[in-house]
């Protein structure tokens, strides 16, 4: 289960500083736990977050173990043009979610 | 001098045992009670992980399932208009077992007898996600359990659990959340106890659980045995806690320290 909500405003004026919302369900499971049979947990988390501009990338973030679960992140940039936004979550065991939104400029 | 303060706040908590009722018009959400950053993480609707659950709860509602092959959205439609208000009204009373069953609950009845699938299990991902789908459509609305005839002896013996005194600590519910409400514990401010946004995003559990996940763990914070999921004692109790927030706004799924 992968869900992702992005929240971008659908449209914006030209050079506008616009703020990007993202929040992912993942468990975030740190590697440092260990099961009631002490069990090592394997680490389980996001590795690197991607949110590109029509191909341009304008916003990365590497996450660590101590990033709570269902990281929410919150950034900003620079309405330039209109197109898509495109966001790629990638991390242990093959994760790997992409999301995307169009924003008109004007 | 310690001591004497010790022995000034046991009397205090014995004189305000008896404090009783909160009045309606100085009832507060556990809203009320958070810090401004938690209170932000509820209003905006993507930065609440609630939502998450939403989600998936609003794929599952449309998902054909079990042995009839049938999804929520047959028989019941568009949830935004057939669910709304729905969670307001529960725990409510079901004729066919005689006594009041809460979301949950109505949920894995329909989903055993007209979708004639399992079971979800209790607090399991799907369940949650169903029933945070469930009482987001009630939002905004205010809680309006029934209060009559059937349901009274349910109330009734809900009042009488949360009014006992229980665990290694003795201690009812109602002496922390009616008595000490806005008092501190622990750092923690004591809310008045009333489930207006389950189920909801605990930053504790990093997950959404239901009423009676809370209600355990309240349990388990003064000593005493924890009910079983499900236990006609943890439902009659969820009654009487939504019967005793009537008309007070839903915020589910909420988020909570």
């Amino acid at each position: 289960m992968a869900n992702a909500l992005v929240n971008v405003p659908p449209r914006a004026r030209r050079g506008e500083v616009i703020e990007i919302k993202t929040l992912i369900s993942h468990p975030m499971e740190t590697g440092y736990r260990r099961s009631q049979l002490g069990a090592a947990i394997p680490r389980d988390i996001i590795r690197r977050f991607v949110c590109t501009y029509n191909g341009t990338e304008v916003f990365r973030a590497d996450f660590h173990p101590a990033i709570a679960a269902n990281p929410f992140l919150s950034f900003w940039t620079v309405a330039v043009e209109s197109g898509t936004i495109a966001f790629q979550w990638t991390g242990d065991n093959s994760f790997s979610v992409t999301e995307s939104v169009t924003i008109s400029v004007d | 001098m310690r001591a004497l303060g010790a022995a000034a706040a046991a009397i205090l908590i014995a004189a305000a045992a008896f404090a009783g009722e909160i009045a309606p018009s100085d009832r507060r959400s556990g809203y009320d009670f958070m810090s401004r950053e938690t209170r932000a993480m509820q209003d905006d609707d993507t930065a609440n992980p609630g939502f998450l659950w939403v989600l998936e709860g609003g794929t599952l509602w449309s998902m054909r399932s079990g042995a009839a092959g049938k999804a929520c959205a047959d028989c019941h439609g568009d949830a935004r208009v057939s669910m709304k208000g729905v969670a307001a009204r529960h725990p409510a009373f079901d004729a066919a077992r005689g006594r009041p069953i809460n979301l949950e609950q109505r949920i894995n009845v329909c989903r055993v007898e007209r979708q004639q699938a399992t079971a979800f299990g209790w607090e399991s991902r799907e369940l949650l996600a169903l029933s945070a789908y469930v009482a987001r459509q009630s939002r905004g609305l205010p809680i309006e359990v029934a209060g009559d005839q059937r349901t009274e002896p349910f109330i009734a013996a809900g009042r009488a659990t949360w009014d006992r005194r229980q665990g290694q600590l003795n201690l009812a519910c109602a002496q922390c959340h009616d008595d000490h409400w806005g008092q501190q514990l622990a750092g923690n401010a004591i809310p008045q106890a009333h489930p207006t946004g389950y189920p909801l995003y605990r930053l504790e559990w990093q997950s959404v659980g239901s009423l009676e996940r809370r209600l355990r763990n309240c349990l388990v914070g003064i000593r005493a045995e924890s009910y079983e999921f499900g236990a006609p004692e943890l439902v009659d109790l969820e009654l009487f806690l939504m019967w005793r927030a009537r008309g007070m706004l839903m915020d589910a799924p909420a988020v909570r320290p």
